[in-house]
């Protein structure tokens, strides 16, 4: 489903963030990314989600090379995966609903549709209820659930996370992972960027190490390098 | 596949969207509203002057007319000829023949010299045409050509355009109207130019929320589309306070016009802009702010993408 073959990122600004990775999720597996804050886990996730495109190599998700696919067809690129973002992005002028709606409403899905989807997903997340709120007036474990909820509403089939705990108790960030785990049961691809090892190490899932834009630790199967893989 | 009704609730959703967003910012609306509505006002309030003065004078039409003095060996009978004969020509309103006796007649009770009138032998006066244009011919090329065709005529003696002065003065309002034109285009430019500043401000304050729309999947059209009424609204608005602001300032002048007016002995008073006027400044007023948000909106958004947070 995601596939890196030796890609390497430079920023404009001149900092490589990623020097030849390569490395396979399968569809249907949930991965953990770890590593220290700018080992290269954020460009990871920016490459799948084509907010950034690689320097070198090959990029590949849901069959399609990112590196070569024309503009016009970014943005129903980006409707197939879901984004989870430790800051939210949140619209702070809009109630709940209108933030999760959104990815329905830019895919022109009908005004029932939404309705139906929209309640759905706030129903997985917790937030049943909670339709006419604004953002800042709900908890930051809260809004973090309202950005799992848009990323989870049109149902797509690649979800990616960046640090989706940082900001929640212990508690929450078990529900949170729960919820993850539900959505990876059900065909959903998860792939986490984190740096709690603590979180990953009760998951039992298989993580990817990413220590100054290389893939670091164990080598599982000779040309992925794989370490923790206990699933 | 989204249908019809989805494709206009679509629309509709980002029109109410920019009305909203517009509400919400009272006071910047108001400012940018009312510098569109005194752009705007600008020309319409000079085509108003215009078409009074034009209907106060109905062009002077009836004041234009050319004489022809037909030679004094010309008969009455012929002279009623030719006057059939301009009057077939396309050009022509209406034909008056002055005959010879006519015009003694007139000049004998005008002027005061009767008696000595009747020691003349004859009578020295020719018969004349008055021929008078109709109006969409009262042009000047169009003048000169019928004068020419006239002075042609074997039985012409002299062809006398009168009303030079007001051929100038139709001149001098065509003038006005070409400047007027002239005028509306630079303030149209304007109107595009304040509306596509308004809109690259409110891109910018609407960055975040740009980002997360395409994060999502938004197409540039899509991010686009609720900037475009934005400035559609604007321009509405703006063409609405322009007509106000003529219609106000019409009757704030009128009662002095119709002093004015009262001492040639007229009851006139300027009409003020119509139904079809504020149609034209809505319809124009909407296309020149979806312009000016179009070109600001096509260059702006594209260089928002999510990734570049």
């Amino acid at each position: 489903m995601i596939t890196f073959e030796a890609v390497a990122k430079r920023y404009r600004n001149g900092r490589e963030a990623l020097t030849n990775i390569s490395l396979h999720l399968a569809p249907g597996e949930m991965v953990f990314l770890t590593g220290r804050s700018g080992a290269g886990k954020s460009t990871v996730l920016k490459l799948i989600a084509l907010l950034e495109r690689p320097t070198r190599g090959r990029v590949t998700v849901a069959g399609e090379n990112t590196g070569n696919l024309p503009t016009r067809r970014v943005p129903a690129f980006r409707r197939r995966i879901g984004v989870v973002f430790q800051d939210h992005r949140l619209l702070v002028d809009r109630p709940v609903f209108d933030n999760v709606a959104l990815p329905l409403i830019v895919s022109d899905s009908s005004l029932k549709e939404i309705d139906k989807r929209v309640r759905a997903a706030l129903d997985q997340v917790g937030l049943r209820g909670s339709e006419r709120v604004l953002p800042a007036e709900l908890s930051v474990g809260e809004q973090q659930r309202v950005g799992i909820a848009r990323a989870i509403v049109s149902r797509p089939p690649i979800l990616i996370a960046d640090e989706p705990t940082g900001n929640l108790d212990p508690q929450l960030a078990s529900e949170v992972m729960a919820l993850f785990r539900r959505l990876n049961e059900v065909g959903v691809t998860v792939l986490v960027a984190t740096h709690d090892l603590q979180l990953v190490r009760e998951s039992g899932l298989r993580s990817i190490v990413i220590e100054n834009g290389r893939i670091a630790g164990a080598v599982a199967d000779g040309t992925l390098p794989i370490i923790e893989a206990r699933r | 596949m989204i249908g019809p009704s989805g494709y206009l609730a679509r629309h509709a959703q980002a029109l109410l969207s920019s009305a909203g967003h517009l509400a919400r910012a009272p006071i910047a609306t108001i400012f940018t509203v009312v510098v569109m509505g005194l752009a705007l006002a600008l020309p319409l309030g000079l085509d108003v002057l215009v078409r009074g003065a034009r209907e106060a004078t109905h062009d002077f039409r009836g004041a234009v007319s050319i004489s022809v003095y037909l030679k004094t060996s010309v008969s009455e009978a012929r002279a009623k000829e030719l006057a059939r004969t301009a009057r077939d020509r396309p050009a022509v309103e209406r034909v008056e023949l002055v005959t010879a006796t006519q015009a003694l007649a007139q000049f004998r009770t005008q002027s005061g010299f009767g008696d000595a009138l009747n020691a003349l032998e004859g009578n020295p006066l020719p018969n004349v045409l008055v021929v008078t244009p109709r109006p969409a011919r009262a042009n000047p090329a169009s003048m000169e050509t019928l004068r020419q065709y006239l002075a042609a005529w074997p039985e012409a003696d002299a062809v006398q355009l009168d009303g030079d002065w007001v051929t100038r003065f139709n001149a001098m309002l065509q003038l006005l109207q070409q400047a007027l034109l002239i005028a509306a285009g630079l303030l149209a430019i304007g109107v595009v130019a304040v509306v596509g500043n308004t809109i690259r401000l409110e891109i910018q304050n609407r960055r975040a929320e740009i980002e997360v729309t395409k994060l999502v999947g938004g197409t540039n059209g899509f991010v686009r589309r609720p900037f475009l009424y934005t400035g559609a609204l604007y321009g509405v608005f703006g063409g609405l306070t322009a007509w106000l602001v003529v219609v106000v300032a019409l009757a704030l002048l009128n009662p002095a016009i119709a002093r004015l007016a009262q001492t040639y002995g007229s009851s006139y008073t300027l009409a003020g802009p119509g139904i079809r006027d504020l149609q034209i400044l809505l319809g124009g007023g909407a296309l020149l702010g979806w312009m000016g948000s179009w070109l600001a909106a096509a260059r702006h958004l594209a260089r928002i993408e999510p990734g570049a947070g």
